[in-house]
């Protein structure tokens, strides 16, 4: 039976939210010059709003528990096995849901602002609005005049999807989902994508109290409660994009936490604009200078994230990347989105332009206004070089708009496009944010700066010295890069201990400048020393057609066969099942059950799978001392949407991650080529060879029941017993041997899967007291894998948490300034 | 004032420096007739060609390769104007190469071999839901 009501109450909670996000930006606007009645209106009608969107979410969520496969958005995104913690992220895997996230922390974060403001309330609410109205348009799945207007996460499965089913049942509901993009199923995906929602929604409001603030002439008020605003966004969109970095690590099979996907620049960008704004925000509450450039880069940030919305949900970005949205027709709603905040902002902008004085006195070179105005060149000249190349499909659009045909295809050499020049300008960022520092705290001249920078550029030299030739670094822009960075760390450092000691609630900005030159050297060494340990280490020449210069970086192991891998002995042992109940389970000990969570270890124990999509590969890695460890990289097949994805494993050292993921392995959808069979002749108590291995006919046993299903009283049976000795453990083959009413024969054979063979009984000889045993050979079980060795990425991490923290910091303290103010009633 | 200037001129040259160097980066998508053609100019950068692998009749995969070491292949490719190219790859074969829909080849010719760096596979079923339904 199909679920109407759920489905059409959802629908009228997309609608309210619609309706009442245009009515509340209308009562923010009559409010705007502190009309409190309609302030207090908007805001109730903010309330009214908010509730639909948790009305819709409840209803979706309601949808996915209950399996109702009848909604399209259900079926597509989730599947009857799929634990609760995996069926919140069926939010964020498709666009309607992901745009429900930007949505309720959007809601959220309008709730905050209205109960802390009161000046500002009105201003900053109205653009709030403005933004949910778009928003709430993109699931809104309701025809005005012919145009499809959203796309709403409540069709029926039969108005989205045009099956023949349907014609002959309409009612016809599927049995089971799609499931979750594999991909998915990571617990970092349940986490990454609230918090990166959160820094895109967060971004809003620096914009929103910037343009609230030109619509009623309050030019340049604005900034103070934008400033800390602007640095919980971007701590949050950092932490955001670092989480997704950090889950393509630990889940993607491309061998690094950064690939200069489109989907990853299109946020990278904004943030690196919203980072330039905070410093240029900071520097004209300092100083009363650069407020123009403070609203054109705040205004620059939200514009850019709107803008890496629709190169990743347009549908635009088509082949380049892994992991854009699939297009769903939304590209026009989107584009009049970006286009319509655009105008809005060179408007008012415009408008207010002359209403603001220029600075008039020239900057001096010692002033800490040109080294912040560097530092923000720097960041955004680094937004920049990103953005025109990631912008690519876009102008291949624009010149099929026009009649001609672009063609540009992404970069190929990843390094050259991306890597390299974002290095150069990182240096430069290093070098300006360890010295600006000593402008920012105290006025400099020429005699002075020396007597500050002396002592860190010493330190920094003699450390980087002996970085640079324990660490073997030849490379000109590493070397530069690793100085630059451990001068601003010491940099930083030396005004930490002098900040702290007077105020440490200022400190904010030296930890955050330290954490972000951690980061750097941490990607530094992970990246640019990351080895691979498994290259050519079967250097046997199949074909001379391959240029010498390929190299081949994959390791091939068969099972329980030992390989060397530099200074490893590798062994594959093959295929694991994640339980519950005894961790990780050889395959061949399980037989499944009706159940697919459940399976039975050696005929006894029923046993739980954690996932009974994933499989892993077990991996010793032996060192001349022994065992040292074990890795287990997965493998996710996924039936419903026929996708086989491969996860590294990570042993994290100190010093140093082993990162190792499995390229392939046998296709276990394909039956194996088996060889001819041979036969062979034993006597219980003989010892014989198959493939290889040492096999003893231990004994020969009549059985009443094969499988479970007792014989026939006219049937008999019976199992040779035969041990087989193995590499590192002994394996039982028993195969049977069937006379059904005293004259059909019937084979059932064994396989010994680790040992690559199957064996039968092909006659029992009781005059001369043996059996006749055949067995046939296959090529034994193998998998390619590479080993990466990362050296040193826990600097990264470290790096973060301390960007974090200072951030932290610094949002208290510029918070605390604004309510300081707001209290006083001089907001503005 | 003037400081203001010079600034503005620095990163404005800077900037167009960016764009020049992104149009000299961008690759192109090709035929394997150009790509052929590209190289004998001397060309020797990474250019994309699309297509799709050869089947026969009943919709098997044919003319794949695999080196014995199983670390490499080779197989043919069909591009979009139907053109028919070995293609050699130092990688293993990936696990769903022949149920692709679309093979993306990066990489150029080495004489008179095409040789891969990298090969993007788009397969019909990711990301799109085209179920199958039994009643």
């Amino acid at each position: 039976m199909i679920h109407y009501f759920e489905g059409q109450l959802g629908h009228a909670f997309a609608i309210i939210a619609f309706v009442s996000s245009l009515l509340a930006a209308y009562a923010f606007f009559k409010g705007r010059n502190q009309d409190a009645k309609w302030t207090a209106f908007g805001a109730k009608i903010f309330y009214v709003h908010s509730f639909a969107i948790l009305g819709i979410i409840g209803t979706l969520f309601y949808l996915i528990t209950n399996h109702y496969f009848e909604y399209h958005y259900v079926f597509s995104h989730s599947s009857k096995i799929l634990p609760v913690y995996y069926q919140i992220s069926c939010f964020w895997e498709g666009q309607e849901g992901s745009f429900l996230l930007w949505m309720f922390w959007n809601a959220v974060l309008g709730i905050i602002l209205i109960n802390t403001n009161k000046f500002w309330k009105a201003p900053v609410m109205l653009i709030m609005s403005l933004t949910q109205v778009f928003l709430a348009s993109m699931i809104l799945g309701v025809v005005i005049f012919e145009v499809k207007l959203g796309s709403s996460p409540f069709m029926l499965l039969r108005e989205v999807i045009d099956a023949p089913i349907f014609k002959t049942n309409p009612n016809f509901i599927p049995e089971d989902g799609n499931g979750l993009n594999p991909l998915l199923q990571n617990y970092w995906m349940v986490i990454h994508p609230p918090t990166l929602f959160l820094g895109f929604a967060t971004t809003v409001i620096p914009f929103a109290y910037c343009i609230g603030g030109l619509i009623i002439g309050k030019n340049k008020e604005w900034i103070r409660p934008a400033l800390p605003w602007a640095q919980f966004s971007a701590m949050i969109l950092g932490v955001g994009i670092l989480m997704g970095a950090y889950w393509a690590y630990e889940t993607l099979n491309f061998g690094g936490y950064w690939n200069w996907d489109p989907v990853e620049n299109a946020i990278y960008i904004p943030w690196l604009v919203l980072v330039a704004a905070i410093h240029v925000m900071i520097a004209y509450k300092k100083s009363g200078s650069a407020l123009k450039l403070s609203m054109i880069l705040v205004v620059a940030s939200f514009i850019l994230v709107l803008y890496a919305t629709f190169l990743t949900r347009s549908g635009i970005l088509g082949n380049s990347s892994v992991h854009s949205f699939t297009d769903l027709g939304l590209s026009g709603q989107l584009l009049i989105y970006l286009l319509v905040f655009i105008t809005l902002s060179v408007f008012f902008i415009t408008k207010r332009w002359r209403e603001i004085p220029a600075t008039k006195e020239e900057t001096s070179t010692y002033s800490r206004e040109f080294w912040i105005f560097m530092g923000a060149s720097v960041l955004c000249l680094m937004a920049f070089q990103v953005l025109i190349y990631t912008s690519m499909p876009v102008y291949n659009q624009i010149a099929n708009f026009f009649g001609f045909d672009l063609n540009l295809a992404p970069p190929t050499d990843i390094y050259d496009a991306y890597s390299l020049p974002q290095m150069i300008l990182a240096i430069f960022l290093a070098i300006l944010s360890g010295t600006g520092q000593f402008f920012w705290w105290k006025k400099m001249d020429r005699k002075k700066l020396k007597a500050e920078l002396t002592t860190p550029f010493i330190i920094s030299l003699v450390i980087s010295g002996l970085v640079i030739v324990i660490a073997k670094i030849t490379n000109p822009y590493y070397l530069i890069l690793l100085v630059t960075c451990v001068y601003s760390i010491t940099a930083n450092a030396k005004i930490f201990i002098g900040v702290a000691k007077s105020n440490i609630k200022l400190s904010g900005g030296s930890i955050t400048h330290i954490g972000v030159a951690l980061m750097l050297v941490g990607i530094l060494f992970s990246s640019g020393y990351s080895t691979i340990l498994s290259t050519n280490y079967t250097s046997m020449v199949w074909s001379t057609e391959f240029p010498e210069e390929v190299n081949r970086d994959n390791l091939l192991l068969f099972i329980n066969e030992p390989r060397q891998m530099k200074e490893y002995s590798m062994i594959y042992r093959g295929i694991r099942k994640e339980t519950r109940e005894d961790g990780y389970v050889d395959q061949n000990e399980l037989t499944l059950t009706p159940d697919p969570l459940k399976v039975i270890k050696n005929g006894t124990d029923t046993l739980t799978l954690i996932s009974p999509e994933n499989s892993f590969f077990e991996v010793e890695y032996h060192t001349k001392e022994g065992k040292e460890f074990t890795l287990f990289p997965r493998v996710q097949i996924n039936q419903a949407m026929d996708m086989i994805v491969y996860s590294p494993d990570i042993k994290r050292k100190l010093s140093a991650d082993m990162y190792t993921h499995v390229r392939t392995f046998p296709d276990p959808d394909q039956e194996p080529d088996w060889s001819e069979p041979k036969e062979i002749k034993v006597e219980i108590g003989d010892q014989f060879f198959i493939n290889d291995y040492v096999a003893t006919l231990e004994r020969m046993e009549p059985i009443a029941e094969i499988d479970g299903t007792p014989l026939n009283q006219e049937d008999v049976a019976v199992k040779a017993v035969i041990e087989v000795q193995g590499e590192y453990k002994n394996y039982l083959a028993e195969p049977i041997f069937v006379i059904r009413n005293r004259e059909f024969v019937g084979r059932i054979d064994d396989q010994v899967d680790d040992l690559a063979f199957r064996i039968s009984i092909q006659n029992i000889l009781p005059q001369e007291n043996a059996v006749l045993l055949a067995y046939q050979t296959t090529q034994k079980d193998w998998i390619i894998m590479e080993a990466v060795k990362k050296p040193w990425i826990n600097l990264l991490w470290i790096g973060t948490f301390l960007l974090v923290i200072g951030f932290v910091v610094a949002i208290r303290r510029r918070y605390l300034e604004f309510v300081k103010m707001r209290d006083k009633g001089v907001e503005a | 004032m003037k400081k203001k200037y010079i600034a503005a001129i620095i990163i404005i040259a800077i900037a167009i420096t960016m764009i020049i160097s992104m149009a000299g980066d961008a690759s192109t998508y090709v035929s394997f007739d150009e790509a052929r053609e590209l190289s004998e100019k001397g060309f020797k950068k990474s250019i994309h060609v699309v297509g799709e692998l050869p089947k026969t009749a009943s919709g098997e995969v044919v003319g794949i390769e695999e080196s014995p070491d199983k670390l490499s292949f080779k197989f043919e490719m069909l591009d979009e104007n139907g053109m028919k190219q070995q293609v050699l790859y130092a990688e293993p074969i990936p696990t769903d190469f022949t149920r692709s829909e679309q093979v993306v080849i990066v990489g150029a010719y080495q004489g008179d071999k095409f040789v891969a760096e990298k090969i993007l596979l788009k397969c019909p079923s990711k990301y799109q839901e085209e179920p199958e339904f039994t009643s």
